[in-house]
This record gives C-alpha cells, structure tokens and sequence, in this order.
C-alpha cells in the first residue's frame, strides 16, 4: 500500500504508528499515513531558527521565482510520494478516492494553488499593499521617503489543515515567499496536497529544512501551534475554540458565507440568482467561502422556490464524470448525522426545507448512490435570523433564505467570511464596510467563492508573519554597514 | 545446505518447540494449582473478604468445590468495576488480614469516584519479582533512584520506592498530580498545563543535579520527552530509565531510544493498581518496538478476547480487548475486560503464557457532526 512519510526537515521519516485511509467508495484501506508522535514534533522544532536561516539565506525576489517554478512543477511534474511517484493524474485520483471530491473539482482546485504560486508576486503586492520586497531582505527601507522596518514575528508558520476542499492550501504557501519556514499537519483525509506541494517547493529550489510535514493527531496538532511563532487553524467550531484567545493563531473556523440582496435590487432577484447559486454550489459547497444563507428583505419564498427548483437537477454522479456537482461523504455515517441535525433544526418552527418536495419519490436528502452517501443540495426557508438553521454550515450545497428587513443589517448577520452584497445603496454599503463581521466584501453580483489574487482572503498573511518596527538610522552608521 | 545440516536444524526445532510446549503445559498446571488455592482462600469463611463470601452465599454453586480450573473462573462471568468504586472498602480486605495494615491505591479517578484496591504486602511482592528482570549494568544495585510522575493516592509512589529499596538503593520522588493536568487540559488551560509539566521537570533536574548517586529513572513518557528536551540523562548520569504509567506506542518507544536516550536503558512496562506489573519483553530487531508484555502469572494472567463475545480468545496476532485476572491472597479479580485492545502475543519463555502486544485504548467509534466545512 501507498505510504505517506512525515517530512523532518524536509527528509522522509517513516513512523511506527500510521493511520489508513480508506476510499471513499469502495471502504478498502488506500494510502497508510506515518502519525507523528508530539515529542518528536517539539524535538524537530528546538531547531527552527536552522530552517528560517536557510529561507532568508535567498532574496524574496529568488523565493517568488522559485515558487513560480513551483507552480509549474506542482501542476505538471510527477513527483515524489513516499517511496513512489505521483503523476497530476494520480494526484487528482487520489484526492479524490480519499476524500470523494469528484475529478473535475479536485482539478479546478489543483489549477487553484498553480494560478497562487504563478501569482506569487501579485499576491505579495497584495499582501504587503506594493511594499518594496526587498525591504524584507534589508529589514529596512523607504517608502515615499519614510524610513520603515519590518521583522518576523516567527521563525516558522505551524498550520493545521483541514480536509475538505485542496484550494485552502494557496492560503499559506505565499509563506516560502515571506521566508518563513512551513510547519504543516495535513488533515486526516487529504495528505496529498500539502505533500505534493512541499515537493513541488524543493524541487523549485527551495531548501529541504524549511518544509515540516507532520501528521498527526490532536495532540501534535496542539504542539505545532504552540511551538510555532505563528500559527493557523482550520477546524470545526469545538476544535478551533482552545485557540480562539491566542494572538499568534489565525483561526479558520466556518465561513457563514452569505449573499446578500438589498431593498433597492430586491426585486431583480431574478437577474442574480445565477450569483447566488453559483454561491451555494460551486466546489461541491465544501469551501468555506460557499455561502450558508441568503438574506434578503423581500422575495424569499420566491427565491428560496427557485433555487431549489434548481437544485432538485443536481445528482449525485461517478468521479470521473465532468459534469460532478457533488461530492459523497468519505464517512456515511457523517452524512446522515448532518441530515439528521437538519431535520431536528425543522422540528422548530419557522423554517422548511423548500428542496424536500423536489427530490423525487421519498423526498429524502440523504442519497445512497453507488455504494456511497450523498447529502443533496438543500435550501431551507427561514422565517427569521434567529431560527436555529438561519445561520448554519455544512459540507455539502447547503443554505438557508433569511427574510429579514434591511435595518436589521449587517449586525443580524453575525460574524461572516465573505458577504456578496447585492446592492448599489450606498447606506448599506457603509454599514457593511464598517461592520467588523464582515471579513471580505464584494459589493455587486460577484459570487462568494470567487477568489482575487491581490486580495487577502481570511486574515493577512503578512501582517499575521510580520510586524513593523520604528526605525532611525544615523547616516554615519548607514555608510559604515554598507562598506562592510 | 546439506542434508545433514537441515536434519540436525529440524530437530533442533522440534526439541525448541517441545521444550517450550512442555514449559506451557506445565505452567498451565501450575496456574490451575493457584486458582484453586486463591479460590480457596478468598472463599473460605476463615480467610476470605467480605465482598466474596457475601457474593458466594447468592450463588447457586459453590466456588471452593466447583472451580478447579482457570477455565472455571468464567463461572464468575466478567468483573464488573464497578464493584470498586466506594466503600466500604474493609469488605475487600481478607479475613485473614485483618489485623494487618492495609493500604488502599486507586486508579482512575479524573471524574467521578475512583476504584479502590486494598494493598497490603501485593506490590512489594510484585516489584520484587519484576526487580529480578532489571539487568544490574542498567539499573545498577545499590545506586538511588528518582521518580518522576503519579504519585499521591496510587500505588505508584510506594512501589517504585520499594523497587529502590529493594535493589539497595534511596529513591527521591517528584510528583504529578494527573487528574489536575487532565482537569486543566478539558477546560482549555493548555499553558497551565505545560507550566505544570515544566514545575515538575524543573524540580527533577534540581535533584538530579544535586545527586550524583541517582543513575535509575522512573517517569512517564510524556515527563520523559520534557526531561529529555532540557538534558541528555546520560551525561546527568542515569543508566537505566523504567517507563510506564499512561500507554506507550512503538513509536515512541523506537523515538525514547533513537532519539531521547542516548544509549541509556529503556524499561517499559505496563501496569495497574488492579493487576499489578507486567514485564516487557526485551527488544528484538524482529520486534519493530512493539511494546510486548508477559504478566506475572500465576499471580495474575492477561488474555486477549473478541471484544464482541469475550468469552472467546483471539488468535496469535489478532487484536482483541484486554481481559485482566488477578489471582493473589489479597485480591481476587476474575475476568475483568480493561478499556484496552491489543494483539495475543504467543510465549516466550521464561513466560510460557500469554502475552500482549501493543496495549492502546479501544478504537474510538464515535462520529460528531461538526459545525462548518472543515
């Protein structure tokens, strides 16, 4: 069996204790993981600065050209995994057969990290908004004739990382750019990606010691993130929580993603329902940027009717198919306990699931299909935003039709990753931009989930790895370093 | 190879297979022998405790007359723990001991009532015989000794001092309360938990600074890695390093030697309060560090059953729960399933029984739904 080994410092180690995975269809064991135990993890990590030496021994500029190489590579090389190799094809099969993302989204997130690493300067400027970069290798610098200095707040960048969807990943690689060494803890199901893109860096050039690669349980989890100057963590509600209070932690907990209309554009819901649809679907709703509500003041049953009207032609179809708009659940059992928390959040009342009457004989929302569960796109009425569904999030097309007036916005909303508002109400418009809920706006009928390259997504990652630092520097002083 | 060779080879085999037969046969005699004379003991109303005598006068047959045979324990069904969570703890103490002074060790405990066991001579016995496995380059007689881990109401604390002892040695002590650590870990207080740790390794390096006699160790494996990310033990002095207490991988066992010892002994064992202490088979190449261990029959026996009909032994190699017998004139204990799985590991003389492999707590079946998409 394929066996996936930790990276310590870049070299393979295989471990005593692995986990299998099985596929996700056929439930037989498909890849064994080495599971780092958490001494082993402090013990590599007592050595960081080592890493962080040999990152910053290459100008930024040198680490965006190896990572455009990177890019490349990652895409269409085949490269190491374990003690075999992995061509783009077994890549996107593998991810697939792991985690039940269909071919054709694993491929669109694969095209996701590529277009992040080809893009690694646009995505530092903006980042940094245009910062000389190599201010970063200088320490030191001028902007419109200020002096300005920046330093690491980390010798590394510990992520733990989830399983759902491969895209999250262009999330952290601008940190080989930044020269911050990477410590990763893939997620149980999905060790492919980072793997293979850790692969893709050094075969870029990028030196071994700055890649960790630890799988592992919670408690090693827990020791990356504490070990680490910096740290983020993509996780459920319950165990993203413990590093809620911690400044040198980015928490990535669910997205409750929303589309949302304004009185003035109410009644074109029509006109924008591709957006929203687009919103709630794309990715197979796994990404935390697929929207969970729509909230609108007007229309709801109308618009809640036709998106399920929409819906009810999505079906669960094989992993090879181009046409997949739906990934089964890698754990049945999964799928049936979200339904069923779905079905007990009906018993309240104030809400429907408008894609019931749809779905076909039995009107059930779980869906055996070839040997695996599906959960089908589902879109839920909420009468008001404090119904107990208004305001949830799964991993499947899920979402819920909120009617509630304008004067409730944005602070009904509760905290939000992304808000597509649909609007040209300027009122509105302010309210949002100054409300602290809303991570990333777009104003106007952009969809959740689309991604812009010069635009940070979910926290900084720059300003979340350095830090700016008052800065004189007499002119004498100047003139001697420079001569030495 | 020749002919000769080949045949001299088999039969070479054959006697190895035959001689340890015969060693488990008569084991098995022996165990028999002992369950007879434990059953009794603890049944008879001259020497018996109270819990047993109590039990027996229900049963609609009698345990001294029926029982003749480990076999027979299963007339008891399983053990039910329960049994040992509140008083009166004096219905344990036999009869015949009851002019003796008694010690009471828990286990568990982290919420909720713990389990009481009576000690009164068990774990000196138990240490003594485990002491006779220590090689004396590793654990050198008459050298001191420092523990480092659980100590307070279990049984840890006055065995490990004993072990000292016995060896002719002085044990200094640092403890860890565990059920503060797994109280600060449940509500978040992580670095309160990792300054608790630190409080605990500060104050052992503190002692093993400050006496050069100290060259054994006991601890856990976690306090082991944190000892291990400040010194090297081995520089410290330390020849040999016992190990238990909380389970261990082979992982970490194969980490403890590659990586954290620095050629000092490794000794893990695999205890607790109910049982006693197993034995740790010594490390074979073949072994991959797995973590074996014999228990110390006749006083006590460990078998590997089907989790889903535990009357049922798994075969060698198969993964099975932990079932646990304690046989000793202080504490009878038939049949009690542990909350631990682990492979039936074949003899291995000079343990002609069972073993265990790999001890770990049951695979979790549980699913959580979890709020969002990660």
């Amino acid at each position: 069996m394929l066996h996936i080994p930790l990276l310590r410092r870049g070299e393979p180690y295989k471990s005593l204790d692995v986990v299998r995975v099985v596929h996700h269809r056929t439930r037989e064991p498909f890849v064994e993981i080495s599971q780092a135990n958490a001494g082993l993890i402090r013990r590599d990590l007592a050595g960081q600065e080592r890493a962080r030496a040999a990152l910053a021994a290459f100008s930024v500029r040198e680490l965006i050209e190896m990572s455009v190489r990177a890019a490349e590579i990652f895409a269409h090389d085949e490269l190491p995994v374990g003690e075999e190799t992995q061509t783009p094809d077994a890549y996107v099969e593998q991810v697939s057969a792991t985690t039940g993302l269909p071919f054709v989204m694993a491929r669109r997130n694969m095209e996701k990290i590529r277009g992040a690493l080809a893009q690694m300067e646009n995505v530092l400027r903006g980042l940094t908004r245009n910062l000389d970069l190599e201010i970063l290798d200088r320490g030191y610098g001028e902007i419109e004739g200020q002096a300005v200095s920046f330093f690491p707040r980390a010798e590394s960048l510990g992520v733990v990382l989830p399983s759902n969807s491969p895209g999250v990943h262009s999330l952290w690689v601008p940190a080989v750019a930044l020269k911050i060494p990477l410590v990763l803890k893939p997620g149980g199901a999905e060790p492919w990606t980072p793997y293979r893109i850790v692969q893709a860096f050094m075969k870029a050039g990028v030196p071994r010691e700055a890649f960790g690669y630890y799988p592992t349980g919670h408690g090693g989890a827990a020791e990356i993130l504490r070990h680490t100057g910096r740290g983020i963590v993509f996780g459920d509600v319950a165990s993203v929580s413990q590093w809620q209070e911690d400044g040198r932690v980015e928490v990535h907990g669910p997205g409750y993603s929303k589309v949302v209309i304004g009185d003035d554009l109410a009644d074109e819901w029509e006109d924008h329902l591709d957006v929203i649809a687009a919103s709630i679907l794309d990715n197979g709703g796994r990404s935390c940027v697929n929207a969970s509500g729509v909230w609108v003041s007007r229309h709801a049953d109308e618009i809640a009717e036709a998106l399920a009207a929409r819906f009810a032609e999505i079906v669960p179809r094989a992993a090879e198919d181009e046409a997949a708009q739906l990934a089964p659940f890698a754990d049945a059992r999964v799928a049936a306990r979200i339904s069923q928390v779905i079905d007990q959040g009906l018993l309240e009342a104030g809400a429907r699931d408008v894609t019931a009457g749809r779905r076909g004989r039995e009107g059930a929302r779980l869906r055996e299909w070839d040997s695996c569960a599906y959960l089908l796109p589902t879109v839920v009425r909420c009468d008001a935003p404090s119904h107990a569904l208004a305001n949830r999030e799964f991993l499947f097309p899920f979402a819920s039709v909120v009617e509630v007036g304008q004067d409730e916005l944005p602070q009904s909303l509760g905290a939000s990753l992304v808000v597509t508002a649909i609007t040209r109400d300027e009122g509105l418009i302010a309210k949002l931009l100054a409300s602290p809920h809303v991570d990333r706006l777009n104003v106007g009928a952009i969809p959740t989930t689309r991604i812009s390259w010069d635009q940070p997504h979910e926290g900084n990652l720059f300003e979340h790895l350095y830090a700016r630092r008052a800065f004189q520097r007499a002119a004498a002083t100047a003139t001697t370093t420079t001569r030495t | 190879m020749l002919d000769g060779e080949t045949n001299k080879l088999e039969t070479q085999v054959r006697q190895a297979r035959e001689s340890l037969d015969a060693q488990v046969k008569e084991a098995r005699a022996a165990l028999d022998a002992h369950v007879r004379e434990i059953v009794e003991w603890h049944f008879n109303s001259e020497t018996g405790c109270p819990f047993w005598l109590d039990y027996a006068s229900r049963l609609s047959w009698n345990p001294r007359r029926d029982v003749k045979t480990y076999e027979d324990l299963a007339r008891f069904g399983f053990f039910q723990d329960e049994h040992l969570r509140g008083g009166p703890v004096r219905r344990w103490v036999p009869r015949a001991y009851s002019d003796r002074p008694v010690y009471v060790f828990e286990t568990g405990g982290s919420t909720g009532v713990p389990k009481s066991r009576i000690n009164i001579e068990d774990f000196r016995l138990d240490y003594e015989a485990f002491s006779h496995t220590l090689p004396d380059e590793a654990f050198p007689k008459g050298a001191d000794w420092l523990a480092v881990g659980p100590s307070g109401p279990r049984r840890l604390r006055l065995a490990v001092e004993h072990l000292a002892q016995y060896r002719g040695g002085i044990c200094f002590m640092v403890d860890l309360d565990p059920r503060w650590v797994i109280k600060l870990l449940k509500s978040n207080q992580s670095k309160q938990a990792e300054a608790y740790k630190q409080h605990v390794v500060e104050q052992a390096l503190t002692l093993l600074r400050a006496h050069d006699g100290i060259r054994c160790l006991f601890t856990t494996p976690k306090l082991l890695e944190a000892l291990c990310e400040k010194v090297s033990l081995r520089k410290l002095g330390i020849t040999g390093v016992f190990c238990g207490g909380t389970e261990m991988t082979p992982q970490f066992h194969r980490f403890a030697v590659e990586e954290l010892l620095d050629g000092v002994h490794f000794a893990p064992t695999y205890g607790n309060t109910l049982m006693g202490l197993a034995v740790g088979k010594p490390r074979l190449p073949e072994d991959n560090y797995a973590i074996i261990y014999y228990p110390p029959a006749p006083r006590a026996m460990i078998e590997v059953v089907n989790p889903d009909s535990p009357d049922t032994l798994v075969g060698y190699g198969e993964t099975g729960r932990v079932c646990l017998t304690t046989l000793t004139r202080e504490f009878f204990m038939p049949r009690f399933l542990e909350r631990d799985e682990a492979e039936r590991e074949p003899p291995y003389l000079p343990y002609a029984w069972d073993g265990v492999r790999n001890v770990r707590p049951f695979a979790k079946l549980e699913t959580n739904v979890v709020e969002g998409v990660y």
